[in-house]
């Protein structure tokens, strides 16, 4: 191209004084940024092929490499930055709409950050959760409004079918297709030992994971792709994904160079076919439609599976949730806007939903104002990021959270941003035989259990501040939590007081 | 007996444990410094060819012929572990030539070298297993 545009976004810089030439930087890199010139032994490199994912950067022995940040620059314009014009160039090259993955990057407010937990003093002890027993079960599923006994006195066990989990997490629904073989078997096997769930996404459950069925939730979405009787039964629950956090609105496209070999067994689709997912599910117009495909998947596992609903968090969502929880769902998954993907529209992506934390607030208070709270448990997800996060969701009135890009995170991801490319070097968002080989599931699924106990001790720990030894008594107790720097109205969404009140 | 044992499932071929292999046997506290502008000469290697890619290094046999062959006594077996002893070796290559695995290779200083499973420069943790990216060599007892 005789003009070229858009100059490198990041700079490879090589201390040639600490470089081996092991060369390890050049085979690992699947976008082909390193080279080895054989004349001359010396490693060089392509800026404009990185894509930031610090794959050489880790294996590298000697640490000689980093990846900056190209200083590179437009003149200074606070309207027109860097971004947009690169992006205007981009579309004014290809024609096409722009991709990304990963959730919404942009700074719009992270209100996690913005809520301050309470932790008791004097009038009441806290709990030390070393010396005292401390709960971190929860149970997922309808709760029955009444104790009913039979005519002996008897309590009469009428109680729907629920999820039990040790912790309130789960693994968030990714794909066998959007993710390799391989992530997938480091949550499966991760989610076992730690007694939570893995979601299979709408990839359908790869035959090697029917073992795990009891851990795992097997998801229904628009596109259908490996749904069969078999499939529904194996898991613990089913979930019917009606929209996702990183793209309310719009379905997925997986590339049919992605729909190779097993992925195209398990999906049930002619390899090397686009598998599209429409934006809506054909058969659904209405919390109605939405009822008949509940009472379908209820029905096809005889009664003995929750039924999960997965929403994105968009503007009305508390009148939505207030729909699903009167359609016979047990479960309502919601997903905010910074929630992950392995490929969405960027304008989608990045302007199209709302924050966790005020769809839950309000979704929480609107199902307790109608009296139906508890005929479905929430579940809420769109960037956990931590413990903290976890334990301001449930005071909010979360039951669970759902975690998606922390688990990819502890099994190698990077965050850079390329799953759309297919070339992922840490072997996760890729079908790339050489690549998928990279995430060994031995070390992956023992990272994923490292996290999440560790997880789980810091909300012992933040839980015995509260001197609250039970998750189950947190949940929905926003007396716990205070805001900062939020304005009435956002305070008034959520449900809490301002700090020093 | 605690082993090195390679799964080629797990190899990527990045050759790393080639370059702790030989940083390993230089004494060294810093990679950088002692391997800067050096041409390696591991004691491990990877084969590969096309998508298979694996270590070799010596298996350290029950019954080693390159001990049986060895014509002054250099190679021995002690605790399981094949050793050379670097002053009794002549560089006749006959361990070369008998070791069935490639895993003996002539040093750069007239010697033989082969794995001998750190024990002389990192206390017995080889440096292969603890460099490996993908846990795709590992040292343990398998109980053959």
């Amino acid at each position: 191209m005789p003009v070229n545009y858009l100059y490198p976004e990041y700079e490879i810089v090589r201390n040639y004084d600490r470089c081996i030439v092991c060369r390890a930087c050049e085979r690992q890199c699947a976008n082909e940024a390193h080279e080895y010139l054989e004349d001359k032994n010396k490693m060089v490199c392509d800026d404009a092929k990185c894509v930031n994912c610090h794959r050489c950067v880790s294996l590298c022995p000697t640490r000689a490499l980093k990846i900056v940040k190209s200083d590179h620059t437009f003149k200074e314009n606070g309207n027109w930055t860097k971004k947009i014009i690169n992006e205007v160039y981009k579309q004014a090259g290809s024609g096409g709409v722009l991709l990304s993955s990963m959730g919404n990057p942009e700074h719009y407010p992270v209100y996690f950050d913005k809520i301050l937990l309470n932790a008791s003093q004097v009038t009441n002890p806290p709990i030390d959760p070393l010396r005292e027993p401390m709960e971190t079960k929860v149970f997922l599923g309808a709760k029955p409004a009444k104790i009913e006994r039979d005519e002996n006195g008897k309590l009469k066990r009428n109680t729907p079918p629920h999820l039990t989990l040790s912790m309130p997490i789960m693994f968030s629904a990714m794909s066998y297709g959007s993710i390799s073989y391989n992530a997938h078997e480091s949550l499966a096997r991760a989610a076992k030992e730690l007694g939570i769930l893995y979601n299979t996404g709408e990839g359908g459950l790869h035959e090697d994971f029917a073992q795990y069925g009891e851990n795992t939730i097997v998801q229904v979405a628009s596109g259908r792709f490996g749904v069969h009787t078999t499939y529904l039964n194996t898991g613990a629950a089913v979930e019917i994904k009606m929209g996702q956090g990183a793209k309310p609105g719009i379905g997925g496209h997986l590339p049919g160079t992605k729909i190779v070999g097993d992925v195209s067994k398990t999906r049930m689709i002619p390899e090397g076919s686009d598998s599209i997912s429409p934006a809506p599910h054909h058969d659904i117009y209405s919390i109605e439609d939405l009822r008949q495909l509940v009472y379908s998947l209820k029905e096809a596992t005889a009664y003995t599976k929750p039924v999960i609903v997965k929403i994105a968090a968009v503007h009305n969502i508390s009148a939505i949730a207030s729909g699903i929880a009167r359609s016979g769902a047990d479960i309502i998954s919601i997903d905010g806007f910074r929630g992950g993907t392995g490929a969405a529209p960027t304008r989608i992506r990045d302007n199209v939903g709302i924050p966790i934390e005020l769809a839950l607030a309000s979704v929480d208070k609107r199902l307790r104002d109608e009296g139906i709270r508890d005929n479905v448990s929430i579940v809420v997800g769109g960037s956990i990021r931590s413990s903290a996060d976890i334990v301001k969701a449930v005071a909010l009135g979360a039951d669970c959270v759902y975690i998606g890009t922390s688990a990819l995170l502890a099994i190698g991801c990077h965050l850079c941003r390329s799953c759309q490319t297919g070339k992922c070097n840490w072997g996760i968002a890729t079908q790339r035989e050489d690549l998928v080989k990279r995430l060994n599931p031995n070390i992956g699924y023992k990272r994923l259990v490292n996290l999440m106990t560790a997880w789980q001790h810091e909300i012992k720990e933040m839980m015995g501040g509260m001197g609250i030894n039970s998750i189950e008594s947190l949940r929905g107790n926003r007396l716990m939590l205070r805001g900062v720097g939020l304005n009435e109205k956002e305070l008034e969404i959520l449900g809490i007081n301002h700090a020093g009140e | 007996m605690k082993r090195i044992y390679v799964n080629e499932k797990w190899c990527l071929g990045c050759h790393l444990c080639e370059y702790y292999c030989a940083f390993a046997s230089t004494n060294q506290s810093d990679m950088a410094r002692a391997l800067c502008g050096v041409k390696i000469n591991p004691k491990i290697k990877i084969e590969e060819n096309d998508k298979i890619s694996f270590a070799v290094s010596c298996r350290h046999c029950d019954e080693p012929l390159c001990v049986k062959g060895c014509i002054t006594g250099a190679l021995s077996r002690k605790d399981g572990v094949i050793t050379i002893d670097r002053d009794r070796c002549i560089g006749c290559y006959t361990c070369i030539l008998s070791c069935p695995y490639g895993a003996i290779s002539p040093s750069d200083d007239g010697a033989v070298q082969k794995c001998e499973l750190c024990i002389k420069t990192n206390g017995g943790k080889p440096q292969c297993v603890a460099g490996c990216p993908n846990g795709a060599i590992v040292f343990e007892e398998r109980g053959e």
